[in-house]
């Protein structure tokens, strides 16, 4: 005999797997509807672009950390990492203060460093065979050390003009930070999905040990994603510089909660292996809707905050409930065929 | 003769504890060797220095009759050497043409980086076809599947890869009777194929089924290797739980429980 579940049980599997991989979405739709009926001014372009830019930031962020939450890790280093190389290229710009030097070359030199802090994050992971959680949030300690000790409490001015283009410019209509932010999220995309490392990204963060044992270096694989992370907080860093204009050890400063919020948010699984770029997008566009909407609805900061929270831990909670339930709905199906096949 | 493996003189300690001590073993073109041996023995250690898992402390590997260097899964790899797993070491997150072409994907492009999507799920479907394996499409995700369709995804890995040496470990120790003779089956047709098979498992039986020759192991040292069609399953029994000094002994007071 067959096991064949019934009628009830698969619709509702079904469902839960449809509720499940459209949760996001339909919390962006949800979010935005609302505030269209109760925040004056939110359904228009101007401030729909001023969210997005707003975001943009932030997204780029999120794009290099899902790297290494892909891959089974994370970063708690993103926001000292921007610190630290906004200080650096601020500095090597700034004729007060700096070396003058034409941001066509001081801003390669910056994502470099970006990307050389990353790829130290990585190196520590493999060496010192601790949690990134904790190699990440010992670095984070020394990147903003760094950017402190190197800004010497002074705000550094004194930046070249030419400099402005990044994050206040403009093509057409559309901010230069929005277009950045495109093509980071398009590669990130293609890389991600479409590419043998994105997955081996993906094999590695599901079972890190099987992995190896396909042949996947592992090691070179960690440093690989964490130098990504690193290469986005370069990007992230040049914009957000150019946007505040000024060199300050507050520039991206935690950053990295609201990159990780957007990435759990959009279905990124904390454990690795699971989530898509799309998914990402759509957990910063809630972000920044929830943010922009409030505002304009005249709610305190605070109230963001615990909205954000709740939110989050709802999705998430949702999420690995949905996860856990259909586990055992395996185990079930596994037992009873193997009832079925051993009975005489 | 050249044989498809040869390992000679396999040494391996973990810490103060000799796992393999001077074992030799060879593994004929074209044969389905049993590997058998109480917990404990070496079988999957010996098997695991063979897929790279792990590394000899002494010792030769010769393939085909050239010596090796086996360092890592890939070195194995690229000797033509494919390892599944008792734990089947599949990526839960995976679909199954992804989980076949894990490590070794088909690429495309002048750089060599963009996935051969299109190809890797054509071949998956032809391998999942020629195995007769129960799985509607590649694209399914492998968390939800039984154990038979795991242990054949693995196999259909080692294939698509045109492996020449396959290790099995424990292959049918978590499947039901059905699933178990279907595997055996497709462990035949892979001989047929010309594939070596290295075949670890507790359920002798299995070996009696499919096997050409039985390696017996035990507290680290080989103690026999027996042609199949000349032994019973009492002798194997006895060579297994008492060694090699016990051998022609008669196995009647031994209680052997892992027929699985």
């Amino acid at each position: 005999m067959k096991n064949n579940p019934s009628l009830p049980n698969t619709l509702s599997r079904n469902l839960s797997i449809i509720v499940t991989r459209y949760a996001p979405l339909m919390i962006l739709l949800v979010a935005i509807v609302v505030f269209s009926l109760i925040a004056p001014n939110f359904l228009t372009f101007n401030n729909f672009r001023l969210m997005i830019r707003q975001i943009s930031f932030v997204t780029i962020s999120a794009v290099g950390l899902m790297f290494v939450m892909v891959s089974g890790g994370i970063d708690l280093s993103v926001g000292s990492q921007i610190i630290f190389t906004n200080i650096v290229l601020a500095l090597l710009m700034s004729s007060t203060y700096g070396l003058s030097m034409d941001p066509l070359i001081a801003i390669p030199i910056c994502i470099a460093l970006g990307t050389i802090l990353g790829a130290a994050n990585g190196f520590l992971s493999n060496t010192l065979k601790i949690h990134p959680l904790i190699i990440t949030l010992g670095t984070a300690y020394i990147y903003r050390g760094l950017g402190y000790i190197v800004a010497g409490g002074r705000n550094i001015d004194g930046l070249p003009d030419s400099f402005r283009v990044y994050g206040q410019g403009y093509v057409g209509p559309i901010p230069v930070p929005i277009i950045i932010m495109l093509v980071v999220v398009i590669i990130g995309a293609y890389f991600l999905h479409s590419t043998y490392f994105g997955s081996r990204v993906y094999a590695m963060g599901g079972n890190q040990e099987a992995a190896r044992l396909a042949g996947i270096n592992i090691k070179r694989m960690r440093l690989t994603v964490f130098a990504i992370g690193g290469f986005a907080s370069g990007i992230t860093s040049v914009i957000m510089l150019s946007r505040v204009f000024n060199g300050q050890v507050s520039t991206g400063s935690g950053i990295e909660f609201d990159a990780l919020t957007a990435a759990l948010l959009g279905g990124v699984a904390f454990a690795g292996g699971e989530g898509t770029i799309l998914g990402l997008v759509t957990g910063v566009l809630i972000i920044g809707v929830l943010n922009n909407g409030m505002q304009l609805f005249g709610l305190h900061d605070y109230y963001q905050n615990l909205v954000k929270g709740a939110l989050l831990l709802a999705a998430v909670g949702y999420g690995e409930y949905q996860k856990s339930r259909r586990a055992k709905e395996t185990i079930d199906i596994e037992m009873a065929e193997n009832n079925q096949t051993n009975s005489p | 003769m050249e044989y498809a493996v040869e390992m000679k003189g396999i040494c391996k300690h973990f810490g103060g504890v000799h796992a393999l001590m001077d074992v030799d073993l060879e593994l004929r073109q074209g044969e389905i060797m049993g590997i058998v041996g109480d917990n404990g023995a070496g079988k999957s250690t010996l098997m695991k220095i063979l897929s790279g898992a792990y590394q000899a402390d002494k010792g030769e590997i010769h393939i085909f009759g050239n010596q090796v260097e086996i360092h890592s899964p890939l070195d194995s790899f690229k000797q033509g050497i494919s390892m599944i797993y008792q734990d089947l070491a599949l990526f839960d997150n995976l679909d199954v043409a992804r989980n076949i072409f894990a490590g070794r994907e088909l690429v495309r492009g002048p750089l060599g980086l963009t996935l051969d999507k299109k190809s890797m799920y054509r071949r998956a479907e032809e391998l999942v076809k020629d195995l007769r394996v129960d799985i509607k499409s590649p694209k399914l995700n492998v968390a939800r599947m039984s154990g038979g369709q795991r242990q054949m995804i693995a196999c259909a890995r080692a294939i698509a890869f045109q492996s020449k040496i396959m290790i099995m470990d424990e292959p049918t120790a978590a499947l039901g009777v059905t699933e178990a003779d279907k595997l055996l089956g497709l462990i035949k047709n892979m001989k047929d194929l010309g594939l070596s098979i290295l075949l670890i498992t507790q359920r002798i039986p299995d070996i009696l089924a499919i096997a050409d020759r039985v390696f017996v192991l035990k507290g680290g040292t080989r103690q026999d290797v027996l042609n199949v069609g000349e032994v019973t399953l009492d002798d194997i029994v006895t060579l297994i739980v008492k060694g090699k000094d016990a051998q022609g002994e008669m196995a009647d007071d031994i209680e052997y429980q892992s027929f699985g």
